[in-house]
Order: C-alpha cells, then structure tokens, then sequence
C-alpha cells in the first residue's frame, strides 16, 4: 500500500465539503455540512423556556446540544434509536466546543437547543456537527464573538493524516484519532480528544494541521452564511 | 372569531392558507438512494414537510409463530430536529401510532415476499428495519412517512452474506423481493366542519375534527385504517374519503416509478 491514502488524497488534505445554511424551515437556525460521506444536519431552537425548571440559570442562558445518528446511518448494523453512552458524551463535548463563542448573558433561564442528526456517516462526525452546529447557531442570529470549525486528524502506520475515513479507522494496526475544533478567530482550542497513542511532539504537528485546516473551513462556513444573508442589504 | 371558524370560514369560500384546492396536495418530490450506508433510502418532500427514510437488514432468527417469514420492523422518529414541539426522549404516542400505520401498510398489503426471506426455517431469515424521521415537520407527515418507507423499500439491495456474517460494505445487485402492484400507498384525509381535504397544513391538522388515513394497494383494495380526531364521521363522509383517497393515492403512485 505505500504511503497512499485509500482514496489518494495528501496526508493534510481534506475530503470535499459542501454546506448549506437554513436547510430546515421550522427551525431558528439551521445548516447542513458535508465532508466527505459524512453529512451533518443541525437545528437551532431558542432561546427559548426551559424545562425542567430546575435547570435554569438565573445568570445566562443555557447551550444544550443533542447528537444523534440516525439508525441507518452507520458502516454495518443499524443503530439503535436513543440516547446511549457514546452519544450522550459526544453531546456533551460538542455542547463544550461551541459554548465559548456563544454569549448567553442576555437570555437567563432560558435554554437554546441543538440538535444534530446524521443521515450517512463515514467518520468525523462530531467534528463535522460541530461545524453545522456553529453556522446554525450563527443563522439562528444568536450573539457569537466567533465560529467554530472541527476536524479530526489521525495516526495511522504511524503518520499523521488529516481527516480520518471509516475505512483508515478501521485498518489492522495502530491507529490514533485526534477530535479537534477551534475558534477560527482566535485560533484557541474548544475540543481536543485523543484515542491512540502519539508523541508531545506529534500532538504538536496535530495540532497545526488542524489549525491551517480549519482556517479552510472557517472560510468556507462564512462563505456559506453569507449566501444566505448577503444579499439582505 | 377563533382561529378555527376563521378556518372553516375560508374553506366555506373554497381558500386554504396556501391557495390550494381541498383536494390538492402540495409538490411532491421523491428521491432514492440519499444515504450511502442504508440498504435503501428515500427522502421525501412534501410542500414543507421532509422526510428521511432508510432500510437496514440483518439476518436474524424468526418469530417461532412465523418459522419460515421474514421479519419487519417500521419506526417512525419525530426529530426534534425538524419542529420546536417535538421534544427529546423516548417516542410519542404520535410518532407510535404513525411506524404502525404504515407498518401495517406493508405487512397486510403483502408488498414483500416474506417467504422468500427465509434462509433456514426456524433459523435464519433476513429482517427488513425501516426507519423514517422528520427533517422538517410542516403538516401531513403520515403520508410523506408511508411514502418515503415504500420508496427505500423500492431501492433496498441485499449487502452480501458469506459464512454467517452480513457484509454491509458490499451490496449485491439483488433487490428486496417486492410485488409492484401491492405497494401500499397511504392519503390521510382530514374532516373540518363540513369540509374533507388532504395534505393538511399544521394549522389545519391542529384544528381537524377527525381524520381518516387509507392506504391502497393498485388496483384500490384498501390494506389500512386508521381514524384519528376528536370527533365521529359519518358513514356517507368515510365514502367521500376513500374515494378521494383512491384518486389521490393514484397521484401518489407515479411519483413511485
């Protein structure tokens, strides 16, 4: 196999993303974003009330986001509906990524939701929900000081690829996944996972693959907003 | 005057919100093969309303009642993804009632050949799971449902099958064993006042005083009721309903092929 990638692509290179901002009608705000086979949809709700009660927070708003994959959406068996295990932390992590761009303070006890479905997966999920989730959140006009964007970048045969397939993941030998999403503005950090095992200095170059990476999607996140609300003036 | 009067009051001079004639429906357009690693998939759009629907089989030991039938399995998600009055958690009655309206569509009109599922009597036999969730949720989604599930059907390739193992990233070119002329196909008709139309909007379902949803089979066999509402109808409206759902499930029909 050499050093190909299955689909020859370089190792810091993406696979073809297309977005769309305000795919779903009912929503506040909404986006879809592909990458790859991997195809996010996210809506926001809100700020709107909360319930249960005892969950409010009388200081500022809160960000509750939902990820779901959709039962058929998977490489072999169907997944089962419901929350399990593996999608209530995904939520939760997502949830992490995208609250500190957002600023709640004006919308106490009030809750904004984002829910995330993926109709097809082929890995990267969270990372490219997290990238719908940004520009919903953004669509839906709620106060941001920044966007996010995510992608995953990977350890497999010892080397660092950027945007891991299903097909890479599940290689025979060792493979490390490295979640990471930034605020392209600042360029800081809001998620960082890793399964595997890398080097300090490897978790270094991770880390700048991911940012020049992201500073591609941020651009093109904008340029998807702007489709949609540039032609109000 | 409430906002249903005024609804009645607009039918009275033959006017829906959008302009449409009572037995209308709003565009329709239907598309296969949307999710790469579903066996089968549809997504359906009706006027606002969207529809995503996948099939997965797995091989699975038979019902002991049925040793020798495939086996079916229909789920209907209301995404709160797709409305802001669908909250999270586990099913609501409604989403319930609507997987087992068209899953009876398709078990009683017979589409499938169930027998021809079986692999080992008693054993073996492929499961058909088909799953249909809102994307956006903007009136008549039972119907939009019904026909995005026999759509994916339409489409659904057997994944290859070797020493016990289903291998889902290898499709064969063999189709599910489907009989064109049982496909079920559903018109929820709704009741308001004096009125019977189809494709209700949401503010129309909010305010129906009973419903009736049809599914027919080509050649208008009726394979499925089901009547929902508040109030009763009468012998001579449910005759207007099936045959308006008759001439409407024709419409339906082409969209299929």
């Amino acid at each position: 196999m050499g050093n190909e990638r299955f689909d020859g692509r370089k190792d810091d290179e993406m696979r073809p993303i297309t977005t769309r901002v305000g795919i779903i009608k009912k929503a506040d705000g909404s986006a879809m974003f592909q990458i790859g086979d991997t195809i996010a949809y996210a809506a926001v709700y809100g700020p709107r009330e909360l319930y249960p009660r005892f969950m409010h927070n009388p200081r500022e708003g809160i960000l509750r986001c939902k990820y779901n994959m959709m039962p058929f959406s998977g490489a072999g068996d169907r997944v089962r509906p419901g929350v399990g295990r593996r999608s209530k932390e995904l939520s939760m992590v997502t949830e992490k990524a995208l609250r500190p761009v957002l600023n709640l303070s004006e919308f106490p006890n009030a809750v904004v939701d984002v829910f995330i479905e993926f109709p097809q997966t082929d890995a990267g999920t969270r990372c490219a929900g997290i990238c719908a989730a940004a520009m919903a959140l953004a669509d839906a006009g709620l106060p941001m000081k920044d966007l996010v964007a995510s992608v995953s970048v990977g350890k497999i045969n010892g080397k660092l690829v950027l945007d891991l397939t299903y097909k890479e993941e599940a290689i025979d030998g060792e493979v490390a996944d490295i979640p990471i999403a930034i605020t392209p503005g600042s360029g800081e950090i809001a998620l960082l996972q890793m399964d595997g095992r890398i080097s300090a200095d490897e978790l270094k170059t991770a880390l700048e693959m991911s940012a020049k990476a992201c500073r591609e999607i941020y651009e093109i996140q904008k340029k998807a907003l702007k489709a949609k609300f540039g032609d109000l003036k | 005057m409430s906002s249903k009067e005024h609804l009645i009051k607009s039918l009275d001079a033959g006017i829906r919100f959008d302009g449409r004639r009572l037995d209308e429906f709003r565009k329709i357009t239907v598309e296969i093969g949307v999710s790469k690693k579903a066996e089968g998939s549809s997504r359906v759009v009706i006027g606002d309303t969207e529809i995503l629907a996948g099939v997965k089989l797995a091989v699975e030991q038979p019902y002991p009642d049925t040793p020798e039938d495939g086996k079916l399995m229909v789920n209907t998600e209301l995404l709160p993804l797709s409305n802001p009055g669908y909250d999270p958690g586990p099913p609501s009655s409604e989403s319930i009632e609507i997987a087992r309206i068209v899953d009876r569509g398709i078990r009683e009109s017979k589409v499938i050949g169930m027998k021809k599922l079986c692999m080992t009597p008693k054993e073996a036999v492929w499961s058909v799971m088909i799953d249909a969730l809102t994307i956006n949720s903007d009136g008549n989604v039972i119907d939009a449902v019904a026909l995005a599930a026999v759509a994916a059907l339409g489409c659904t390739k057997f994944p290859k099958y070797e020493d016990g193992v289903v291998r889902y990233d290898e499709l064969t070119d063999e189709s599910l064993p489907l009989s064109t002329p049982d496909v079920p196909v559903s018109v929820t008709v709704h009741k308001l006042g004096k009125h019977l139309l189809v494709d209700p909007l949401p503010e129309e379902e909010e305010h129906a005083d009973a419903r009736l949803t049809i599914a027919l089979v080509e050649d208008g066999s009726l394979v499925t009721l089901q009547k929902g509402g508040e109030h009763t109808i009468s012998p001579e409206e449910i005759d207007r309903m099936v045959s308006l759902a008759r001439s409407k499930a024709e419409e339906l029909r082409k969209l299929l092929k």
